[in-house]
């Protein structure tokens, strides 16, 4: 709560005119679908025992900046309460914004209402992490996947039955089974139920908050590769929101990566996994597991602590309290989220010093766990 | 700012006899809709100073075989068949006393939720303290000091005033430290570790492997790690054990099992994971169907319902014969050597690059 934290528009500070990351390296180079600029959300905090209080509140998102171009994926990675979930229901405006401006298809629709939003409800869609929470457990698959289509009351020709056989039949389930109820599916089944759901309104914008995670790693691929066939042969464009970051960059032409509200790094799929410039991009894909037993000749990176608390974020930059770069220009002045030198056209990073654009190995492996650096420099000194 | 590169682990002399072996581990349950055969014939040996890797998909009897070794089963509606012999111990006919006895002080578990595994009501320092005053009758003070001693070493900060602290004011890699200290305190012999960091962010995750790591290289305790990561397993393990529906159908070094698996099964979990290094344009090769009821598991292989190969074996064996594991290297598939390399080496093995 230190100070009022104000948001960087890529064109005010970015050095070249850098634009927005979607008209320099979109998919399809199709034309802007959804932009979100210095997008909030604060969740207040009460307190007080009588008369409630506002005390703070939880900095979820602050201040996010990003496009989505038609027909293509934004992945969006970080760790648990770094506000993805947040942000994905801002975007399908499930929740109302503190501050900034979501503009879909030409259209302001930050604070629309209910009523205000209808026309454009049917196009922007969410699918959720827990297929077994997000379907009502006393309705039909076909109850539930026709849903949409009565809330919105449309009525494809040949009837909505005829069309949620269709869906049935695309995410690969039995179109018999429209009579069945979702105890009767595994998970990765009901996953499909809800990407059905999803689709039965033909979305241009589907928001995917981690649609994998809660399979198991065989059903995975399954539903992986049938939203990449959603998106590639329906040209649906996807905010597919995810902490593992190999199923991003497979799904994903570009990836923004957040921290404690902020996006610290947003660019095309290869610059981000192979030419990152944030510390923390750096430090996350460090920390990513390989199924390679050899050493891979990436660099190691080991953190200290935890994720600190989006009540009080840092001052300055808000990854500070970790980076092993931090210098006294860390804490006073916040870092804008810009094109820095060296990086391409749609590549934008926040960070007053960063690193070099590689992420192979270094001389010396860096430890900030003082548990972790202790032990091995003790392992070190008596061989 | 501490920086530095990691000495190779030495290598530990062979010993004749495994510290832990078991054998035929059969585990059953009376359930109201029928017998749950969880684990179902499990043979597996852990030396000491080594990590054995267990991954398989959810309710394939990891964490059963798991609470099996420690003896945590109820044995009212839980029935046990097989051996599980620890340091020369045989477990599985060991009274509730013996093996209360030995959990905690020769053995030692990690589990994977922090909250419900540490006991609100108590501040940390005390759940770490009170094994050590148990199995090793030291003194309250003692206790005490070795669990802030514990705490230093797992890397929270300021132990001597954290001991008092209860685990809510911790976060969830603190407490989840504060476990891998409470499990470490009596320097068990053998640490498991049912998916220790999954419920953690990857930075944390990737921190506290590699202190479970560098603590094992300190202590020489062998640990098991149980997970459906293939990518921590990778990081950790020196042998594994990929289970399906309660078998292990595969077994080998970490190696053997990440770069030249045997088992369809394996290939297909292979397969359906994408690589930070792999090309994007590949689609990922899931497994199809889905996993096996227990109640009422597929005859002969039970991976047959969901195996691309079973065609190439002959006849209907893989829906009849059961495959058997053999000792050692190996995997329970009837497919022959020469056809396990060859699929692998032109169907699978491109997939994986
Ligand atoms: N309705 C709410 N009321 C108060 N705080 C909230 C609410 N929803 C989210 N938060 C807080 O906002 C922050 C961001 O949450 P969010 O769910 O967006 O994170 P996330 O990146 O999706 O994390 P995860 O990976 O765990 O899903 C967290 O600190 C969370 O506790
Ligand atoms: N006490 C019990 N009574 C009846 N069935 C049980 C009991 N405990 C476990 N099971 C069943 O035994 C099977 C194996 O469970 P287990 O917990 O070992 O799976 P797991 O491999 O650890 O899976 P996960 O990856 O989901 O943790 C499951 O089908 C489970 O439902
Ligand atoms: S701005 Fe400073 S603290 Fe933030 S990431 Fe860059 S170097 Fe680190
Ligand atoms: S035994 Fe048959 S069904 Fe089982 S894994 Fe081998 S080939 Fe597939
Ligand atoms: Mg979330
Ligand atoms: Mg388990």
């Amino acid at each position: 709560m230190s100070e009022q934290v104000t948001l960087d528009q890529p064109e005010d500070t970015a050095p070249e005119p850098a634009k927005d990351g979607a008209s320099g390296a979109g998919a399809g180079g199709g034309e802007t679908l959804l932009e979100v600029s210095g997008l909030q959300k604060y969740f207040p905090i009460h307190g007080g025992f009588i008369v409630k209080r506002r005390v703070g509140d939880v900095r979820a998102v602050d201040g996010v900046d990003f496009s989505i171009a038609a027909g293509e994926s934004l992945g969006m990675v970080g760790e648990s309460g770094c506000g993805k979930s947040t942000t994905g229901r801002l975007v399908t405006r499930l929740l109302e914004p503190t501050g900034g401006k979501i503009t879909y298809a030409g259209q302001d629709i930050t604070h629309r209402s209910r009523k205000e939003l209808a026309p454009i409800r049917s196009e922007i869609q969410m699918i959720f992490q827990d297929p077994y929470a997000s379907l009502n457990p006393r309705q039909t698959v076909g109850s539930i996947v026709s849903a949409p289509m009565e809330i919105n009351d449309i009525n494809p020709s040949g009837g909505r039955e005829k069309r949620v056989r269709e869906l049935l039949e695309i995410v690969g389930l039995n179109p018999e089974h429209y009579n069945r109820f979702p105890h009767e599916f595994s998970g990765g089944q009901r996953q499909r139920i809800g990407v059905a759901r999803a689709l039965a309104l033909d979305p241009k914008l589907i928001v995917a908050d981690e649609p994998v995670s809660a399979l198991d790693v065989s059903i995975q691929a399954q539903v992986v590769n049938l939203l990449q066939r959603v998106q590639k042969e329906l040209g649906i464009a996807f905010l597919f929101i995810a902490h593992d970051l190999a199923i991003v960059r497979h799904f994903s032409q570009r990836i923004a990566v957040m921290y404690l509200g902020k996006i610290v790094e947003i660019g095309d799929r290869a610059s981000i996994y192979e030419r990152p410039r944030h510390p923390y991009t750096h430090a996350l894909l460090s920390a990513a597991p390989e199924a390679d037993p050899d050493d891979d000749g990436r660099e190691r990176i080991r953190l200290a602590g935890d994720v600190p608390s989006p009540i009080n974020p840092p001052s300055g930059c808000r990854f500070r309290t970790r980076c092993w770069k931090a210098q006294d220009k860390c804490a006073t002045e916040e870092p804008p989220l810009v094109q820095i030198g060296g990086n391409v056209a749609g590549h934008l990073t926040a960070c007053h010093f960063p690193e070099e654009p590689t992420i192979t190995a270094r001389k010396e492996d860096i430890v900030l766990d003082p548990a972790l650096a202790a032990i091995e420099e003790a392992a070190e000194e008596t061989p | 700012m501490t920086t530095l590169t990691k000495p190779e682990a030495e290598p530990r002399p062979q010993e004749s006899e495994h510290f832990l072996s078991v054998r035929d581990l059969y585990v059953q349950f009376a359930t109201e809709d029928g017998t749950v055969k969880a684990v179902d014939g499990l043979s597996f040996d852990l030396d000491r100073g080594k990590t054995l890797g267990i991954v398989g998909e959810s309710g394939s009897g990891k964490s059963v075989t798991n609470l099996a070794i420690l003896g945590l089963h109820n044995p009212r509606n839980t029935t046990i068949a097989g051996e599980i012999v620890l340091d020369g111990q045989e477990l599985t006919g060991a009274s509730t006393k013996t093996l209360e006895k030995l959990r905690g002080k020769k053995m030692a578990m990690v589990f994977q939720d922090s909250l419900t595994a540490l006991s609100p009501y108590y501040t940390v320092g005390r759940q770490i303290a009170e094994p050590y005053m148990k199995h090793l009758g030291a003194s309250k003070k003692e206790a005490r000091d070795r669990a802030i001693e514990m705490l230093g070493k797992v890397g929270i900060p300021q132990p001597q005033t954290r001991v008092d602290d209860y685990p809510h004011q911790f976060s969830g890699g603190m407490r989840q430290r504060a476990m891998i200290a409470m499990a470490l305190v009596c320097n068990p012999d053998l640490v498991i570790a049912d998916e220790p960091t999954t419920a953690l962010d990857v930075t944390v995750q990737a921190q506290i492997l590699d202190l479970l790591k560098d603590l094992q290289q300190e202590t020489g305790t062998a640990i098991i790690l149980i997970t459906h990561d293939l990518g921590v397993i990778a990081n950790t393990a020196d042998d594994v054990v990929v289970m399906y529906a309660g078998r292990a159908v595969e077994r080998g070094t970490v190696r053997d099992i990440l770069k030249t698996p045997e088992h369809p099964y394996a290939w297909g979990l292979l397969g359906s994971i994408p690589r930070l290094s792999a090309s994007v344009d590949v689609p990922l090769a899931p497994i199809p169907g889905s996993p096996p009821s227990l109640l009422n598991p597929p005859s002969g292989c039970p991976f047959h319902p969901r195996c691309t190969f079973a065609g190439e074996v002959g006849g209907d064996r893989c829906a009849t014969e059961r495959p058997v594991l053999p000792e050692g290297r190996g995997s329970a598939c009837h497919l022959t050597p020469e056809q396990k390399r060859d699929i692998f080496i032109q169907q699978v093995q491109p997939r994986l690059r």
